[in-house]
């Protein structure tokens, strides 16, 4: 058993916290990528009815005060906007008609 | 999202927008300027080597001793910006002791920046510093800076100063704080079309619900709809196009993903942003109500999207004839909360996953152009900044053909 990354609110998302707490939109997209459509819909059916309580636990910190387990679950709120574009927008893993080209963000606020 | 009778409304009194600029024409326009290698090889002179060039913000380059260096290939030089005693300066990234790039780190081809008390040659050891009258060791470059954003030009003796260049339309911004909106994300793409097609892609909006479908949930999209933009302008070798928008958050929901709805922030940024003061009446000349958007694209090659409360800047740079280096900037107040934060990646995510739609169609149109088998295209009135990025490089390109011919060449 590995040691937990989340708040303990958000114990039932422990399964996709070691896939999807990523601290780079390069890692995020990656893993987008590298997913099946229903890998993508299963994380975003378990997260994303407790999104805005997600929102609101990380909100009761400054933004440079993050503690450990709320930075994790930030990084998880970002991985669910990239995913959500796979779900919601896309229906499909890669943009639609995006062929082979490539964007990548060079720089970026932390966290 | 236009308003139909708004956008109608700004028509000009010639009936159309191309027609209210005779000298554009309303012919078939060649795209050969895009296709060809030899045209590339004038552009660099005659449109990279003389223009003022936008190569970065003022916030890269915060205190006394910052330095960047960037490449720029189409002028076949690199540029060392340094914060001197005398503010921002911009040299020639060469030693002038041995010849050899001066600043770079790991690869010589690669942009850098950091902070430094003065510079080192990697090869041959000589220091330089850089306040001071010792900087006349290092080669300067015309440099001067409108808004906070730095732009350099190549030319031994440029025939305008920047404000000159930049024209009425442009300085119709000063004022814009965009010193409030320091908040950056950053991107890099390389692109495999002539950089003039990237930029197209950025000054016609009718394309928008065609390939950008998605922007719309599926079950609000109409088959078949257009989009009409309420407001073009050129002033010199500059162009302005400008839409009107309605607030996000006044819309039914059904009109917004359930991600834009959870976060209030998507396709055109924040839904609310703090206010940052009063702005120029030069951000909307047109007087679009509801204003939405205003992209100035600064000739030759930079262009500054301006939202409600935030502004992208993409900038596209020439690696050859059919191939370009682009970058894209979003600028945002400074996050004061976590929730403030999220909904700056959110526009960030949305912004880079249309890019991308806009980047994957470029192979085909390039290669398209290359077959050869269309060389007369018409153009929309909705395309009127399409032909005038076109016509003003060709333009430029035959005054510095006509320039050269005079010498050694009688015609």
């Amino acid at each position: 058993m590995t040691a937990k990354r989340l708040p303990s609110a958000f114990a039932e998302l422990e399964c996709f916290a070691e896939t999807w707490c990523l601290p780079t939109e390069t890692e995020r997209f990656n893993q987008r990528l590298a997913s099946t459509i229903g890998e993508l819909r299963q994380f975003y059916d378990a997260f994303f009815p407790r999104l805005e309580e997600a929102i609101d636990h990380c909100d009761k910190f400054a933004l440079d005060e993050l503690p450990e387990d709320a930075l994790h679950l930030l990084h998880l709120i970002y991985s669910l906007v990239m995913v959500a574009m796979a779900v919601e927008i896309m229906g499909q893993p890669a943009p639609v008609d995006a062929a082979d080209a490539v964007m990548i963000r060079t720089g970026w606020p932390t966290p | 999202m236009t308003d139909q009778s708004c956008a109608r409304s700004g028509r000009t009194p010639q009936g159309s927008w191309t027609e209210h600029y005779p000298e554009l024409g309303t012919g078939p326009i060649s795209f050969a300027d895009s296709t060809s290698p030899e045209f590339f090889e004038l552009e660099r002179e005659a449109v990279f080597k003389r223009a003022w060039l936008n190569i970065g913000r003022i916030e890269e380059l915060p205190e006394h001793g910052s330095y960047a260096t960037k490449e720029i290939e189409a002028a076949r030089a690199s540029v060392l910006l340094i914060h001197t005693d005398q503010g921002i300066r911009a040299f020639h990234n060469v030693c002038p002791r041995c010849g050899t790039k001066l600043v770079w780190h790991e690869y010589p081809d690669r942009e850098t920046a950091g902070q430094a008390g003065e510079i080192t040659c990697k090869r041959c050891r000589r220091t330089h510093e850089f306040d001071g009258a010792d900087t006349a060791a290092l080669m300067p470059l015309h440099c001067d800076i409108w808004n906070g954003f730095i732009f350099v030009n190549l030319d031994t003796a440029p025939r305008q100063g920047l404000r000159e260049f930049l024209g009425p339309m442009l300085t119709g911004l000063d004022g814009y704080p965009f010193e409030k909106l320091t908040e950056r994300y950053d991107w890099v793409a390389h692109n495999n079309s002539n950089w003039k097609i990237f930029a197209d892609a950025f000054q016609e909006y009718y394309h928008v619900p065609a390939l950008h479908s998605q922007q719309v949930p599926a079950q609000v999209r109409v088959p078949g709809a257009g989009f009409t933009c309420g407001h073009f302008q050129l002033d010199g070798p500059h162009r302005l196009v400008s839409t009107a928008g309605r607030r996000r958050w006044l819309l039914p929901p059904e009109y917004m993903y359930p991600i834009e709805r959870a976060t209030r922030s998507g396709l055109v940024g924040p839904w609310e942003t703090p206010d940052i003061g009063e702005l120029p009446a030069g951000l909307n000349p047109g007087g679009i109500e509801p204003w939405g958007i205003s992209n100035f694209q600064i000739f030759p090659n930079t262009e500054i999207l301006i939202y409600g409360g935030w502004y992208l800047l993409y900038r596209y740079w020439p690696t050859s004839h059919n191939t370009h280096r682009f970058e894209a900037h979003t600028y945002f107040h400074p996050a004061r909360t976590v929730r403030e934060r999220i909904e700056h990646e959110v526009a960030s995510v949305v912004l880079k996953e249309f890019a991308l739609q806009d980047a994957g169609m470029l192979g085909g149109t390039q290669a398209a152009l290359e077959y050869g088998i269309v060389d007369d295209f018409p153009l929309g009135d909705q395309e009127i900044l399409v032909r005038h990025l076109h016509k003003v490089v060709v333009d430029w390109v035959d005054d510095y053909r006509r320039a050269h011919a005079g010498v050694g060449a009688p015609r």
